[in-house]
């Protein structure tokens, strides 16, 4: 969990965008594909973003490995769509309860192929975005208090640690007699008594940070930085890109007849 | 550039001045204040090693002079607020005021990291100061150089650091902002015996260069001895007495406190506190084999799925084995991350083993099953009990005594047992107490006494003797010893040699870890 935040050794083009013009573009395209279900929109997103990969350092591997949770939702969300989505057209499959209709089965490829190209732009986005860096840019370009912001990337270091500590606590535990099997009612109270524990500590040491912090010289008034956050040309290619993927995706929807706005109903 | 920058690195911090008189401060919601009445001056460039027992009020100290007591902006305070009297002044002004003239080290290696690269982290503090932006990457550069990280990138993870390499790296942090005084609060007490040496020469090569004045709390006085050039030991302050007791050049105030350091727990240099010995006819070998590991490999993380495949975790340490017999004592050294706990842990029945196995014999199975990794909790914690190096990881209630009784209770057997825990180990006074608030020292006697609770056969402690007290030290040595000589099985991971030398026993040396995780 803690590698994966992690960026050495990606030194992919999109690395050095500023991570404030990346978010401009996914924040497009995703809200484009928020509007309508359908299938036409959703493919053209998704096949622009796979010609993304190689620019953000990323592959299919690493994606099934890192994303292989919102593949599955995707997947399991398209074929309960299709079987419950109410019927038009030509029937498919008739088992029961369960029917698969030319239109239903279109509502869930469409649901699918959603769902993927709307998570797809965020595995994108983190892989080739530093924490760091994106913390730099909230505060010099957006001009986010950097209290506020420096004070939440520091926290996120620890909340790898906390991962750590669960495990320990976990095993002090059962250590002690508290036993993590058992009925449901006896894993929920272990569960409970561990996250207790776990708040514990993390306050504990969320505290010692602040300490570390503050004798730094933190939270003062003004304060300069080491790392400057900047834009470059390759910022205002990645906006062009994400509002031609976002228009691509609208245009060819309206042009095939598919466009479904999703509050007028199916 | 046209003229030097006053912040340029050919300028070096002015040494600071402390005076102290009069100075109290008790905490917000405490009754007692933590100190009360200290007269103290300490001339610019001194070197200082505070000592005195717990709650003589050093910690609050080094806090106060590094302005991170209470709040800073306390206009408003409340009659329930934390409480200051007299005055505690650097180079005449108060601390709070003069962000970056002190520099303060912690205990703990990981909340003194701050971001995740290297070179970020050390450029934090000047940042906050508002140095310019080609100042502050001259004097990253210069600190990591003086700490000995140089060799590192600046994009370098801090989490893979060591304990050692992260309390350089926030020494690196704190000469970044080329403070006058430098605060050190038991920097090394987390740390295994390379570390310890590796901070304290770091420390060392630092103030020879900036000439900074030095104030370092740490109950090892061997560690610091030959760094400073004067010891204050602290009391807890009463109305009438002054809070420093004594204060001199450290051989003179060693020799003339002698008796009184030993008895309040401090490690004085060249005394090791004396234990209770083994009981003749304890040789190596005899007593009943209770639990062996063959060609163990060990992993603290389980198999990963990675898509559809799982995968096994790469093994810190292999090839392990080892037995443990009643009344004998097996002490698990090695250097840090050798997988020391790891494999403890793994023998204890808490972690899975990665390759190899672990297996009880029937006369500490007593039909549970041969595999300690399956047995149920209740039958894990009468058989292994295992203690954990952070006591409060093992506090399951709000009371002392319920938690000496939880064991038992779940066992439905044993209660009985309590009272003589509590005689043993000097908690009798403690049980209404909450295990939260206890000191350093009662933690892990409370900690031991829990696990004893439910009579183990195999009692397994991971690093017990970490940053305790010379009293405490002592007294869980000789506990210990009496255990042994009872029947009990004690395996110990520890760096402490004199801890093995006075439980005896075999030793288990595990080499640096041969895997890299990829």
């Amino acid at each position: 969990m803690r590698q994966e935040l992690n960026l050495r050794g990606n030194h992919a083009l999109l690395t050095r965008a500023n991570p404030l013009s990346k978010f401009a573009a996914v924040f497009l395209i995703t809200a484009v594909l928020a509007l309508s279900i359908d299938w036409v929109s959703a493919s053209v997103a998704l096949a622009f973003e796979f010609l993304l990969f190689p620019l953000a350092g990323l592959t299919l591997t690493l994606l099934w490995q890192r994303g292989w949770p919102l593949i599955i939702a995707a997947a399991v969300g398209g074929w309960s769509t299709s079987i419950l989505a109410p019927d038009s057209g030509k029937t498919l499959i008739d088992v029961g309860i369960w029917t698969m209709s030319e239109g239903s089965l279109e509502l869930g490829a469409g649901f699918m192929l959603r769902g993927l190209a709307i998570a797809l732009p965020a595995v994108l986005l983190m892989s080739c975005t530093d924490p760091t860096d994106l913390a730099d840019a909230l505060a010099q370009k957006a001009r986010l208090p950097h209290r506020f912001v420096l004070g939440t990337l520091a926290a996120m270091r620890l909340v790898g640690l906390m991962a750590e500590e669960w495990q320990t606590i976990g095993m002090a535990r059962r250590a002690r007699g508290v036993g993590s099997r058992g009925n449901a009612l006896q894993r929920l109270k272990a569960t409970l008594g561990q996250s207790f524990g776990l708040l514990v500590q993390a306050i504990r040491r969320a505290s010692r940070l602040a300490v570390t912090m503050e004798a730094r010289g933190f939270g003062g008034g003004k304060r300069t930085w080491a790392r400057e956050s900047t834009y470059s040309a390759l910022d205002l290619w990645v906006l062009a890109a994400g509002v031609l993927m976002a228009a691509g995706a609208f245009v060819a929807a309206i042009w095939a007849g598919t466009w479904n706005m999703v509050w007028l109903g199916s | 550039m046209t003229a030097p920058s006053l912040h340029g690195s050919a300028v070096a911090a002015r040494p600071a001045a402390v005076t102290a008189r009069g100075w109290g401060w008790r905490h917000a919601g405490r009754s007692k204040p933590a100190v009360r009445a200290l007269d103290l001056d300490i001339q610019p460039g001194e070197r200082v090693l505070l000592l005195g027992p717990s709650g003589a009020g050093k910690s609050t100290l080094l806090h106060a002079l590094a302005g991170v007591l209470g709040d800073a902006h306390d206009d408003d305070a409340e009659a329930g607020d934390s409480d200051e009297s007299g005055s505690l002044l650097i180079d005449g002004a108060s601390p709070r005021e003069q962000r970056g003239r002190a520099g303060l080290m912690q205990q703990d290696p990981e909340t003194q990291v701050v971001l995740s690269r290297v070179g970020d982290d050390v450029a934090f503090g000047a940042e906050n100061l508002a140095v310019p932006r080609d100042d502050i990457w001259a004097r990253v550069h210069e600190a990591l150089d003086d700490v000995g990280l140089s060799h590192l990138p600046l994009d370098h993870p801090t989490s893979a650091l060591s304990g050692g390499q992260k309390q350089r790296l926030a020494l690196a942090g704190i000469l970044a902002m080329r403070p006058g005084l430098i605060l050190l609060d038991e920097p090394t007490a987390n740390l295994d015996p390379a570390g310890v040496v590796e901070v304290r020469d770091a420390v060392g090569r630092c103030l020879e260069k900036t000439g900074a004045t030095l104030v370092v709390v740490e109950h090892r006085v061997a560690v610091w001895k030959d760094l400073v050039d004067r010891i204050v030991v602290l009391q807890p302050g009463s109305s009438t007495d002054s809070g420093v007791l004594l204060d001199g050049p450290p051989d003179q105030v060693l020799s003339e406190a002698r008796s009184m350091l030993v008895a309040a727990g401090v490690w004085v240099p060249g005394y090791v506190p004396p234990t209770r010995l083994r009981a003749a006819g304890s040789a190596r070998g005899t007593g009943d084999l209770l639990l062996a590991a063959e060609e163990l490999a060990v992993s603290r993380e389980r198999a990963r799925r990675k898509g559809f495949r799982k995968v096994a975790p790469v093994p810190v340490q292999q090839g392990i084995s080892a037995q443990v017999r009643a009344g004998q004592a097996l002490a698990i050294t090695g250097p840090n991350g050798a997988g020391k706990s790891t494999f403890a842990l793994t023998l204890a029945g808490l972690l899975e083993p990665v390759d190899g196995k672990v297996s009880a014999t029937l006369a500490l199975s007593r039909g549970a099953g041969i595999d300690p990794y399956q047995w149920k909790a209740e039958q894990l914690i009468e058989r292994v009990g295992t203690v954990f190096q952070e006591p409060e990881h093992q506090f399951v209630t709000g009371k002392v005594l319920d938690e000496l009784l939880f064991g038992p209770r779940h066992l439905g057997h044993g209660e009985e047992r309590v009272d003589e825990l509590l005689e043993r180990l000097r908690l009798t006074g403690l049980v209404d107490a909450n295990p939260y608030t206890l000191s350093g020292g009662e933690k892990r006697r409370l900690s031991v006494a829990t696990v004893l609770a439910a009579h183990p056969q195999v009692l397994v402690l991971d690093e017990p003797t970490f940053g305790q007290d010379a009293n405490t030290w002592a007294e869980l040595a000789s506990f210990l010893s009496e255990l042994l000589d009872e029947g009990t099985a004690v395996v110990s991971v520890t760096h402490d040699a004199e801890f093995t030398a006075a439980l005896g026993g075999t030793e288990l040396r595990l080499a640096a870890a041969a895997a890299v995780a990829q």
